[in-house]
């Protein structure tokens, strides 16, 4: 087989291949001049009097103006959120929290499309990705929470669940709706409210969300959205009337978290960074393994915390591997992020840009080789092109930290025990591929990867039903499945 | 003058499967005996022997565990008179003995409680085990000597984690009776190590430790604040929980749940 692949000429790449703009119109989205803070169900103007401009990161063109909230609005929010919950949240029935949080999810799917080009406006993301897995996984995470709420004590079997009281919830830029959806959708399940902060760069989504709680009939100070900068998320982690932090983000910043919650009582769940190996053995189905690994780190740009941003390759299909994996990438298409053909859209900021452009340039300088694709990158807003290193070594920056960009990092193994010692190489422990034919040992792999999720022949793959986090730094506590109602539930 | 002196027993720590000496050469004393006082290099040592252990005890068979633990239970019914006399009595060695079988008995059956299948959306077959954490550090309670300890220790051991124990500082003696029962007890060596001394200076060694996984500080008082601060140095799980009682929830607070995904097609 090896040889018949090498002797066959390849196929044409259709490099040249034209491509008429395909524009997903964006008149379906209306933003406003200017969103206050959703609080007690209502926008209002920020007591800090600050405001900052959010943009599209793929032509840095201005969207919207944006509240930055601080300590007395992150009072305001505990406090409307408090109220929502002592007046009538906590003691209604489970079945109709359930119907609120059907609701909600039916509106989102009405309401898809919207939420797509918002989405893929705010944070770069390519429409297709925004519109096929953002949006619905979103509304279907609502859904299934929904039916939970009145089960909750068919979940845990000999305890008595009781909500948390406030949650505070603090989620990033990669995800903007769909982690909403993570955090609020157990959260209320389980008959909490709710402060988000969606991330600085992102508010968008989150703020037209509050239309849909508005549409949903939702009680007023059930979910409250505060936007802001990183000072608003540690008010938030400080603020003595939050009862539980969830946060998703930087290993740096949970690390931070947890630190300064220490010894308050507060309820915590981190879903921190990865740096995931994606194992491609020599007896894999060969082109879908080279699908997965362009799935694994070229989805989302890259900026994703379960990224397969580590390719270990078996030695012997090394040279094949490559260069399959050049060709495919050479046909992915970089730009506009509302093209229906787009495969790449942009960075979602400057300072994510530099950063990732600073860990690249550190790969050059410890010693690999780059390859990146020759793609014309628009002169507004911020790109980076597909990119892959080889001759990594174990030791080098970009190969432990997590660059968040659409940077793939190559290194070999000989045998399942180096892949294994290699893949578990790393203080992250989020996520993990494996790719080979061979069931046994993707059983044998699964077994010893120390990651929380494990993606045996397939990538990047999310469900509402299926526990979603981290072993090590990577943080703990499961979000998805009947494991992400208990990061929501105290018990008798 | 008549009639034979006894032999009495030297005091010391429990790691790797061994009975060292403080490597300091220090000793404090404590309920009318000297107790091996551990240095933080011994800390550091028994997390090393922890994490040497760590591959052969959570890679055993649940039902190997469960027998294992069961033995432990042997093994301290044998011994019950010398653990009798460590702690309040008869009563609490008996209690302890059969928190340790009910444990035995939770090691296969977790998976199927705590995980399962889930039905994704699409041409998947997913689904969830639990795993051990890998290294814990526990901080044990001071009352009840015996139970307290065993009802820290157990939970993490049915689960698979390879242990360090930080024994109570004012009732050592229950700890060391206890780990001559575990060393007869075909546990490996290095998966429960036992550490007596002061809490307040082995404590923080093992929280700040980046090659621990976990920390119950349950037994830290008013300490546990700042094992917590230093816990999160390496983003640890930090675990506390009653002093006597049993749930196999105890068992899941020092597990990582995994999920594998992998397609269903022809």
């Amino acid at each position: 087989m090896a040889d018949l692949e090498k002797t066959r000429p390849p196929a044409p790449v259709p490099l040249e291949w034209e491509y008429a703009p395909a524009p997903e119109s964006r008149e379906i989205v209306h933003f406003q001049e200017r969103y206050g803070l959703f609080v007690g169900g209502e926008q209002i103007e920020p007591r800090s009097g600050e405001w900052y401009s959010t943009i599209a990161p793929a032509s840095e063109e201005h969207l919207a103006e944006i509240a930055q909230a601080r300590e007395e609005d992150v009072d305001l929010a505990v406090q409307s959120a408090r109220d929502a919950f002592e007046n009538g949240w906590s003691r209604l029935p489970g079945s109709e929290r359930a119907k609120y949080i059907f609701r909600i999810a039916r509106i989102l799917l009405e309401r898809s499309r919207e939420f797509a080009v918002a989405e893929s406006l705010n944070s770069g993301k390519p429409i297709r990705e925004s519109r096929d897995v953002d949006v619905p996984i979103a509304a279907a995470h609502f859904f299934y929470y929904a039916g939970w709420a009145d089960k909750l004590e068919y979940a845990f079997p000999n305890r008595r669940p009781h909500p948390l009281g406030v949650a505070g919830q603090i989620i990033p830029w990669n995800f903007p709706l769909l982690m909403l959806a993570w955090k609020i959708a157990p959260a209320l399940a389980c008959g909490n409210t709710v402060v988000l902060k969606p991330s600085h760069t992102t508010p968008l989504t989150a703020l037209l969300f509050t239309d849909v709680c508005r549409q949903a009939g939702l009680p007023p100070g059930v979910v409250n959205i505060i936007t802001g900068d990183g000072r608003t998320g540690a008010a938030m982690v400080r603020h003595p009337g939050i009862d539980k932090i969830a946060f998703t983000g930087s290993t740096g910043v949970g690390k931070d978290i947890q630190r300064a919650i220490a010894g308050t009582g507060k309820r915590l769940t981190l879903e921190l960074g990865g740096k995931a190996a994606n194992i491609v053995f020599d007896d894999c189905a060969l082109d879908q393994a080279v699908e997965g690994i362009i799935n694994g780190i070229y989805f989302n740009q890259g900026e994703v915390c379960c990224a397969g941003s580590r390719l270990l390759v078996q030695e012997s299909i090394y040279e094949q591997v490559i260069a399959k994996l050049k060709r495919r990438m050479s046909t992915l298409r970089v730009g506009d992020p509302l093209d229906k053909n787009t495969d790449v859209g942009a960075i979602n900021s400057r300072e994510q840009l530099d950063r990732i452009t600073e860990l690249v340039e550190s790969g050059r300088e410890e010693g690999a080789e780059i390859f990146q694709t020759e793609c014309t990158l628009p002169d507004r807003g911020f790109w980076f092109a597909p990119t892959v290193f080889t001759n990594v070594a174990q030791s080098y920056r970009i190969a432990q930290e997590e660059i968040f960009g659409p940077v793939l990092s190559v290194l070999t193994f000989r045998t399942p025990e180096e892949a294994v010692e290699k893949a578990n190489n790393t203080a992250y422990g989020l996520s993990a591929g494996v790719w080979t034919e061979k069931g046994s040992r993707i059983l044998w792999m699964a077994e010893r990867l120390r990651a929380g999720v494990v993606w045996g022949n397939t990538f990047n793959r999310f469900d509402p039903a299926s526990p979603f986090g981290g072993y090590k730094e990577s943080g703990f506590g499961r979000e998805g499945g009947r494991h992400g109602l208990e990061a929501y539930l105290r018990f008798e | 003058m008549s009639g034979r002196l006894p032999v009495r027993k030297t005091y010391k720590l429990f790691i790797g499967g061994a009975f060292p000496r403080s490597e300091s050469g220090r000793t404090l004393e404590a309920e009318g005996q000297n107790v091996a006082r551990a240095s933080r290099k011994d800390a550091r040592d028994a997390v090393k022997a922890a994490r040497g252990a760590f591959p052969k005890w959570s890679a055993a068979t649940a039902y190997n565990r469960g027998q294992v633990l069961y033995r432990l239970a042997e093994m301290m019914e044998a011994r019950s008179a010398d653990l009798a006399a460590t702690c309040s009595g008869e009563a609490e060695v008996e209690a302890a003995i059969d928190r340790v079988v009910w444990y035995a008995g939770w090691t296969d059956k977790l998976p199927q409680v705590l995980g399962g299948s889930n039905p994704v959306a699409g041409p998947y077959f997913n689904f969830t085990v639990p795993e051990p954490t890998g290294v814990v550090a526990i901080v044990a309670p001071d009352e009840p000597a015996l139970l307290g300890l065993v009802t820290r220790v157990a939970p993490a051991l049915a689960g698979g984690n390879a242990v360090v124990v930080v024994a109570s500082e004012t009732h050592p003696l229950a700890a060391i009776e206890l780990a001559e029962a575990i060393a007869t007890s075909d546990l490996p060596g290095g998966a429960l190590n036992i550490l007596t001394g002061q809490r307040a200076e082995l404590a923080p060694v093992l929280a700040a430790h980046m090659d621990v996984n976990a920390i119950d500080v349950t037994g830290a008082g008013e300490g546990a604040t700042e094992l917590e601060r230093l816990a999160a140095e390496n983003v640890k799980r930090v675990v506390r929980g009653p002093a006597d009682g049993q749930s196999p929830w105890e068992i899941q607070a020092l597990l990582e749940f995994k999920t594998v995904w992998h397609p269903i097609g022809t």
